[in-house]
């Protein structure tokens, strides 16, 4: 286990770097540049415009910007950013709650309901439920979120008036418990329709994958009541391959969703990254970027420990 | 920025700049004269005695800087307004009103020599920062020499650079002089907040400074509460204001990035004001049929236009630019793809500016005049239909940012009524952080389809614009991206900014729009208009085209009982 750790670590180091340096390349090779912001502003002259160039440091050779970005980031600081002069991992850490706040919820919401649409279309595949299932699962993938999303504003919030169009909490509000729910519910829902939709399909495939194996027919030959068949001997093991796709979300989670952030307003994750790739905010894209790989790698290793553990099968070496 | 985006998976990314901040606008009211659009019932109803309520300002750019002398955008002059206060701001009349000083040095009061060198302010004594410390001729002083600093990255220095022997005569008196007379210095004045010397001289760096910057503080009708990054910035009635105002407790700038669903929270009521691009001319017609809603058209400075690359050789023949112009059906580009609601101009001062040229020469489509144009010049139709002169194919791209999809409409309108006369023009968009960075500035574009305010505040010195020492691309220093180069308008920007005698500029101004319109280094279609959204019973705007941000007066907004 600490040999596997160990590895993992130094392969994770090396992934990092490549991505780092890629990100870097890509961001900084591509047309434009933060100080485009400016064209239009009157009294802006070029020799203006070179100092504020220079004091982002941009008028250095990309390598060197890199190597100093880099060395700055092994030792903790992740630069600042160019829309608000405030600290990379501060402007990360202020758009956490939100993003958490909204992924958490969809995902909690997609975990169960996509888990038990999945489980009930494999152990009536080909019955009714499970054709609805498929079908909506396909349109619920197919649907553009913006679209949808504009849908849902329209019709509960414009017309009917239930839910609020959109925010964390009511403008100038105290931000109650209650408040923040009300706010939760669309956008959460909304984001939840597509994660059903993959969680679904993926139990349902796991679950047919197991309901015909030849433990369950001995337990059943041994006269186990259906459900605890069910529930109990297959479900357990079709969840195992959840846990790999459960890794695979926790970048998602905290990465936010791009395009139910800004239908709905809300200032998560997803939209620092827009805005900061809209602004060219070089500082803030490389943070995010980190971040995220970061996550991703985290989340593959949590995937792997918690599968062997749950999987006797599986010995990580 | 301001089209329809409905349809796209993700939305634009939002620039930051106020040229993409104008894809919709409006105006049908807009020429009516300086009272134009709707007039506020102030008159009617009265405002509270004590603070009372809140506004929740729907913007779709998100303030940033805080910092109001650092450089910045038109976005964060909406807070700027209720936080800081200028020596004197511009109505929307176009007249300067007192705010820091105790009255507007003119010729008239002696505050300014008869040569307009030399400048007695008296400031108003009754003003303090919201720390409570009194504002002083020091800060001013201050101020002054930090805009001057060349290490300071300053948002403006123009103007202020030529200010020298700042004398401090009191607490609150100063005088100074200027190296050369600068008549458009009263406007930049207008727009130049103050800073508070006491806190700023502190910060170890006048380019970051942390501490002010996480919490600004002003002499503004509004002092500073929180910022919420990327979703709202809340202030609160300042309780010694020495202005009119505010009438409201707290003043909320809320940013929300996409305009339909700005729109959306407007009309569900979580939002009382849409400020700088407005309600997109899409959904006018609907808005205005929303219950206790005042939705109007308000005129901005901006003219829509099309510059030319005057570097490209096609277009140093002003027959080409001449017939493009007479070749563009500038009717159906107004009538049919902005809803009516921008004025069409000739001019690139707005019609309310005081310099406006009102008998400049009408245009007109007429593609068969264009035609024969091109062939008298010598531009001949090619096999292939598009004309060709010494070699060189009329043929051309026009950019603007793309996924704007109103000015695409426009876009591919002109590159059929183009077509027809034998110019091929491709359209050639790019993402905003593209568009206005080299390749707009150091002018590698053919033509450019943008929206420009060419004016310093309600000042109709368009030096950065058409003077030739501001081709960046040729080493110059200024915005003339179109490369425009006539002795000629040199000469009277030079003379318009010499002089304060009015009547004198205003000769200046108008000969000069005679000669943009003759030679046409861009192609002007239309003046902006913003279709300004607000709720019924929230009173006390005051439309105003000499800014560039309709917050202005929200210290005399107030709630209607």
């Amino acid at each position: 286990m600490a040999n596997f750790l160990l590895g993992r670590l130094l392969q994770s180091l090396v992934l990092l770097l490549i991505v780092s340096i890629i990100g870097f390349a890509v961001l900084h090779l591509a047309p434009g540049g933060p100080l485009s912001q400016f064209a239009l502003v009157p009294g802006l002259s070029k020799e203006d415009l070179a100092r504020i160039a220079h004091e982002m440091g941009l008028d250095r050779p990309l390598p060197v910007q890199y190597w100093e970005w880099l060395t700055r980031l092994v030792g903790g600081d992740w630069g600042r950013s160019y829309r608000d002069n405030q600290p990379v991992l501060a402007v990360i850490a202020g758009r956490l709650p939100a993003t958490l706040e909204l992924m958490g919820a969809a995902i909690l919401i997609s975990v169960f309901v996509g888990i038990w649409i999945g489980v009930m279309g494999a152990i009536r595949s080909y019955s009714l439920f499970d054709m609805l299932a498929t079908v909506g699962a396909m349109v619920a993938l197919s649907i553009p979120t913006f679209w949808f999303g504009l849908i849902v504003i329209y019709a509960f919030s414009v017309n009917l008036g239930w839910l609020p169009p959109g925010n964390r909490m009511t403008v100038g509000g105290d931000g109650s418990f209650l408040d923040y729910l009300h706010h939760l519910i669309a956008p959460a829902l909304v984001l939840a329709l597509v994660e059903v939709a993959i969680w679904s399909r993926y139990m349902r495939a796991s679950m047919l994958d197991v309901i015909n194996q030849d433990f369950i027919r001995t337990a059943r030959a041994k006269g186990l009541p259906e459900r605890t068949v069910l529930w109990h001997h297959a479900l357990r093991n079709a969840l195992l391959p959840m846990i790999a796709l459960a890794g695979v979300e926790i970048p998602t989670l905290l990465g936010g969703a791009l395009v139910t952030e800004t239908v709905f307003t809300w200032p998560g994750m997803g939209r620092l990254l827009l805005d900061s790739l809209g602004y060219r905010d070089y500082p803030v894209i490389m943070g995010i970027l980190m971040f995220s790989a970061l996550l991703a790698l985290l989340g593959n290793l949590l995937a792997d420990i918690f599968a062997a553990t749950a999987d006797p099968r599986i010995r990580l070496t | 920025m301001s089209e329809d985006r409905r349809n796209e998976t993700i939305p634009l990314l939002t620039s930051r700049r106020r040229l993409l901040a104008l894809g919709a606008s409006a105006g049908a009211l807009a020429w009516a004269g300086p009272k134009m659009g709707w007039i506020p019932a102030a008159e009617a109803a009265t405002p509270p005695s004590k603070p009372t309520g809140q506004a929740v300002i729907g913007l779709s750019q998100e303030p940033t800087v805080f910092m109001p002398l650092l450089a910045h955008i038109e976005v964060d002059e909406g807070v700027y307004f209720n936080l800081f206060s200028p020596l004197w701001r511009v109505d929307e009349k176009g007249e300067f009103q007192p705010d820091l000083v105790a009255e507007v040095p003119t010729l008239e009061n002696g505050g300014i020599s008869a040569d307009g060198l030399e400048w007695h302010l008296k400031l108003n004594d009754k003003a303090k920062w919201h720390d409570g410390t009194p504002f002083t001729a020091d800060d001013v002083k201050f101020n002054i020499e930090l805009i001057q600093n060349p290490k300071f990255l300053a948002g403006r220095r123009s103007g202020i650079d030529l200010i020298q022997d700042i004398k401090i005569l009191g607490p609150s008196e100063l005088t100074f002089k200027l190296k050369s007379p600068y008549a458009p210095l009263p406007s930049i004045i207008s727009w130049t907040f103050l800073v508070p010397k006491h806190l700023l001289e502190k910060a170890a760096d006048f380019n970051k400074p942390e501490a002010f910057l996480a919490n600004p503080v002003g002499t503004g009708a509004f002092k500073w509460v929180e910022r919420v990054p990327g979703d709202h910035i809340t202030l609160a009635a300042s309780d010694a204001y020495h202005g009119k105002g505010p009438y409201l407790e707290k003043l909320i700038f809320k940013y929300v990035p996409d305009l339909t669903v700005l729109y959306t929270q407007f009309q569900t009521g979580d939002v009382d004001y849409i400020g700088i691009q407005g309600i997109t001319p899409d959904h006018y017609e609907e808005a205005k049929s929303l219950a206790d809603r005042v939705v109007t058209p308000v005129p901005q400075p901006f003219i829509e236009n099309i510059a030319f690359n005057l570097g490209n050789p096609i277009f140093q023949d002003a027959a080409v630019r001449e017939a493009l112009y007479l070749a563009m059906d500038k009717q159906s580009i107004i009538e049919q793809i902005y809803y009516g609601l921008p004025s069409p101009t000739e001019s690139f001062l707005p019609r309310q500016s005081w310099a406006f040229n009102p008998d400049l020469p009408k245009h007109a489509f007429d593609q068969e005049k264009a035609r024969k144009l091109l062939d008298d010049a010598g531009w001949k139709p090619g096999a292939d239909g598009v004309r060709e002169k010494d070699g060189k194919r009329l043929e051309f791209t026009n950019s603007t940012t793309a996924g704007n999809h109103v000015r695409e409409q426009a876009q591919q309108l002109l590159q059929q009524t183009w077509g027809d006369i034998g110019a091929r023009m491709t359209i050639k968009n790019l993402p905003p952080a593209v568009m206005w960075g080299d390749y707009w500035n150091l002018s590698q574009f053919d033509t450019t389809m943008v929206g420009i305010d060419f004016m310093v505040g309600p000042d109709p010195d368009a030096t950065q614009y058409f003077a030739s020492t501001g081709i960046v691309a040729k080493g110059g220093a200024g915005n003339n991206t179109t490369q425009y180069a006539n002795p000629d308008v040199d000469k009277l920007l030079a003379d318009g900014a010499a002089t304060v005698d009015i009547e004198k500029r205003k000769a200046a101004y108008v000969k000069m729009q005679e000669l943009t319109r003759k030679d046409l280094p861009f192609l002007p279609i239309f003046q902006y208009a913003m279709v300004q959204g607000v709720k019924g019973k929230l009173e006390g705007f005051t439309p105003n085209v000499n800014v560039q941000e309709n917050c202005w007066n929200a210290c005399t907004w107030f709630w209607a009982s």
